[in-house]
């Protein structure tokens, strides 16, 4: 049994705190979960099915490597295919479409890509190859930001000149307030988002939740915590109340970490930043400061020339403000699939459709796809 | 987005002049960046992603949700009439 | 085929022109490869069936067709072993070598009894590691009963391949009356899990370069026919078997769903993981469900024998943790429906490349 977690996943507890939201709704609502983590989690264990109908979880952005401009994956394929250079990445990144194929692609290529669990070994690996260049993807929510400074500023502090940050940093803050700002913005309550929260605090919120007229209840990732989560947010709504919660007290503090912002802000400061299906989004991300510069990717590998279009075909934008659900897509499930995505949803794990996809949603609605094989002829089944 | 999974703070070390530890995360120890909760001891909770502590975990905040559920269940059984 | 310059979302496409990582998962690239590429190009129909092994009846020496006189059946199965590290916690690439490839023989109810294996290696590599290598094959095949009769070695260039490949094939003998195949699962049969998953695709995973964890997570790679023999001797009705390596529990359950086109439902709560693998998973973001495993097995049987089916599986070292995961069900036929600890449902779907470690 895995402390703070598996009890977290207790079937009868889950269902009692369904049942309470259920007594609890007199009108329908429409609730969105600003984390990737916390949709899989609801797709995974199916809790849209155990609430009632009145309450609607509509999914949002929080999944950085969806919304990573296609421009920085391009600019990443690019430093990744030089010869010499190590190129750093967690997991997610590798199957993330560019405008020329993926980062696995580049590999098969021959280009150095590597997996890293953590951004201090892509320091280890800068010390243990000091003539080349070591490159790190260093990409994510404010909950990545300390790691990513900490990989940096021991760098610096090393002296491994050989090492490189490229920073993508997108912040939830100004996503949420772009999504409330839209015309057509059906969220009515938020679940915030509660790994970002341990660093950054609670108090970003409040000024939302009083200009939006918005309950934001900050909440885990485990079944229990969106039950909860949801729980609490409902009753805010029935009561007319729009105020900042916090359901994951065990870990998330409303001042934060000050250490982690303390860091942050020597390494970082906020820029604007485009996110993949939504466009710009200003003030709405981090990059380093001027006094990292030699430790800048995006500097030291001249590809800043890069520029690329968003395409209007598919529906990530609209389904990341969550206007759309994946299964309203006619190319969800067919020719969108995790292997062949056409958008930033579906591009990673933690997006929403990759989510709906990988937990089979398109299968129930009929579509068994083209791209790839229907399964049983991939298996060799014979009528 | 963002995974972390909590783990017991087993021991603390120096390296490169930045804390680190050892976590056991059920039967399996990783070593963690623990320069961003310092005041952490052997035995205690902490929240990990990619290889760094973020913040710790709070024990009693963490029965907070059970105690709910119990004072709910309580209140059913308050309810329902002894048959 | 190829993408427009600058597009931003990159046409889809349905093949790339060469070969990923993702070929390999045990999952729908894979079996893309296996159905668009191997199949058609072989054209026969018992590589068509794609069952773990092939079994083939022999012309008897004693008379040809027509003679009444039937020839043995054999059944026949290679597989290629390219993990890495060589040597891992709980085995090796030479105990993967033997035990794969005997399990494959053992689930479709052959008696293993020969084997051939063909050596890759790569110059530079320890004559002691080839020694070490070679000894746990050798203590392997022994422990099995089996042989090694025949081989071949081939050396390639430094950096042209992994230290060493192994490919070894398995030939097995086929008792009359038994007949187990993917296609055999009939509605109301039960699936029955031989223990824990996810222990060999972790262990592996654990040792590679920068997930170093301290603590030790061993594979369960072990030979299955004892156990197999056990189970079919006590309950001569099982549909089929099957190990579930790479792509998982995962892959084996969306195989039997589509085979034998039945619904297959499984519930989460059942599934038996152990702490250190599930604790490993959770870190890297897995899901155990897709993780390999190499001494388990899933049998579909009648419903009526699942109680001494259990009874004997958890009498055998291999199957003490053994569990009734799931039935066959008409709904839903071609696919396997979860039923998650909190009682709400989804599809487990077959994985479509590799499972990389994430942090989201």
């Amino acid at each position: 049994m895995m402390k703070y977690v598996d009890e977290y996943r207790d079937g009868a507890a889950a269902r009692q705190l369904a049942d309470a939201v259920a007594r609890t709704v007199t009108r329908p609502w429409t609730v969105m979960e600003v984390c990737g983590g916390q949709t899989h989690t609801i797709v995974k264990y199916g809790i849209d099915r155990v609430l009632p109908a009145a309450v609607e979880l509509v999914h949002g952005p929080g999944c950085p490597v969806c919304v990573t401009a296609l421009e920085t994956i391009d600019r990443a394929h690019a430093i990744a295919s030089r010869p010499g250079v190590v190129f750093c990445s967690f997991g997610d990144m590798l199957r993330v479409p560019g405008s020329r194929g993926d980062l696995l692609q580049v590999k098969a290529q021959g280009g150095d890509v590597r997996v890293v669990y953590s951004p201090l070994d892509a320091v280890n690996l800068a010390a243990a190859n000091p003539d080349r260049p070591v490159v790190f993807f260093a990409i994510g929510f404010e909950t990545t930001a300390p790691p990513n400074a900490m990989a940096v500023w021991l760098a610096r502090k090393r002296g491994l000149r050989n090492f490189s940050l490229l920073v993508s940093h997108v912040l939830v803050p100004p996503a949420m307030a772009a999504i409330l700002q839209a015309p057509g913005n059906r969220v009515q309550g938020f679940l915030g988002p509660g790994h970002v929260c341990t660093v950054m605090g609670t108090t970003e919120y409040e000024p939302i939740a009083r200009q939006y007229r918005v309950p934001i209840v900050v909440t885990g990732f485990e079944p229990l915590d969106l039950l909860e989560g949801i729980l609490r947010t409902v009753r805010q709504l029935e009561a007319g109340r729009t105020e900042v919660e916090n359901q994951y007290g065990r870990a998330v503090r409303r001042e934060g970490n000050p250490r982690s912002k303390g860091l942050i802000e020597d390494v970082f400061e906020v820029c604007d930043r485009k996110w993949r299906g939504v466009g710009l989004i200003p003030k709405s991300g981090f990059r380093l400061r001027e006094e990292y510069r030699d430790h800048d990717a995006e500097r030291l590998f001249e590809v800043s020339a890069i520029e690329t279009q968003e395409s209007s075909v598919c529906l990530s934008g609209q389904i990341l403000r969550g206007l759309k659900k994946p299964h309203d897509c006619p190319a969800f499930g067919t020719q969108c699939t995790p292997q062949t995505p056409l958008g930033a949803t579906m591009v990673s794990s933690e997006g929403a459709c990759a989510a709906y996809f990988a937990h089979g949603r398109h299968l129930e609605a009929g579509r068994t796809g083209t791209h790839p094989l229907p399964l049983a002829e991939a298996i060799g089944g014979r009528s | 987005m963002c995974l972390g999974i909590p783990g017991r703070v087993t021991d603390t070390y120096r390296e490169h002049d930045v804390l680190m530890g050892k976590v056991d995360f059920s039967g399996v120890v990783k070593r963690v960046c623990l320069e961003h909760v310092p005041q952490v001891r052997p035995g205690e909770y902490v929240l990990v992603h990619v290889g760094f502590a973020l913040s710790r975990i709070d024990e009693t905040e963490a029965r907070r949700v059970f105690e709910f559920l119990e004072q709910m269940n309580q209140l059913d059984e308050l309810k329902v009439p002894p048959s | 085929m190829a993408a427009e310059p600058f597009a931003a979302c990159p046409l889809p496409q349905s093949q790339y022109d060469r070969i990923l990582l993702g070929h390999g998962s045990g999952g729908r690239l894979t079996a893309e490869l296996i159905q668009r590429l191997f199949v058609p190009g072989f054209g026969n129909d018992i590589l068509a069936a794609l069952e773990d092994q092939a079994t083939v009846r022999l012309p008897s020496p004693l008379g040809g067709e027509g003679s009444g006189v039937r020839g043995p059946r054999i059944a026949l199965t290679t597989d290629s072993y390219v993990v890495r590290p060589l040597f891992f916690p709980g085995g090796d690439i030479g105990k993967l070598a033997v035990h794969g490839t005997v399990n494959d023989l053992a689930v479709g109810g052959a008696v293993p009894r020969f084997l051939a294996a063909a050596f890759i290696l790569e110059e530079g590599l320890a004559l002691d590691d080839l020694r070490r290598i070679v000894a746990s094959m050798r203590e392997a095949c022994d422990a099995v009963g089996t042989a090694l009769v025949t081989g071949d070695t081939k050396v390639v260039d430094r950096g042209k391949g992994d230290q060493v490949f192994i490919t070894t094939t398995g030939v097995g003998v086929v008792p009359e009356g038994r007949s187990l195949s993917i296609r055999n699962a009939r509605l109301g049969d039960c699936i029955l899990l031989s223990g824990t998953i996810g222990d060999h695709g972790i262990a592996v995973m654990s040792v590679r370069e920068g997930l170093e964890f301290e603590t030790v997570l061993e594979s369960d790679t072990a030979p299955l026919a004892g156990l197999t023999e056990a189970m079919l001797a006590a309950c001569p009705g099982i549909r089929c078997m099957r190990d579930p390596t790479r792509g998982g529990l995962s892959s084996a359950l969306n195989e039997l769903a589509a085979a034998s086109r039945v619904g297959v439902r499984l519930n989460e709560a059942a599934v038996p993981v152990r702490p250190e693998v599930h604790a490993a998973c959770e870190m890297l973001g897995l899901d155990p469900l897709y993780v390999a495993n190499e001494g388990k097995l899933i049998a579909v049987a009648p419903r009526e024998d699942a109680d001494r089916l259990l009874a004997v599986m958890r009498n055998h070292p291999l199957g003490r943790d053994a569990t009734v995961i799931g039935e066959v069900v008409a709904e839903h036929p071609g696919l396997v429906l979860l039923r998650s600890l909190v009682g709400g449902e989804r599809v487990v779907t077959l994985l479509a490349g590799e499972q990389l470690p994430r942090i989201c």
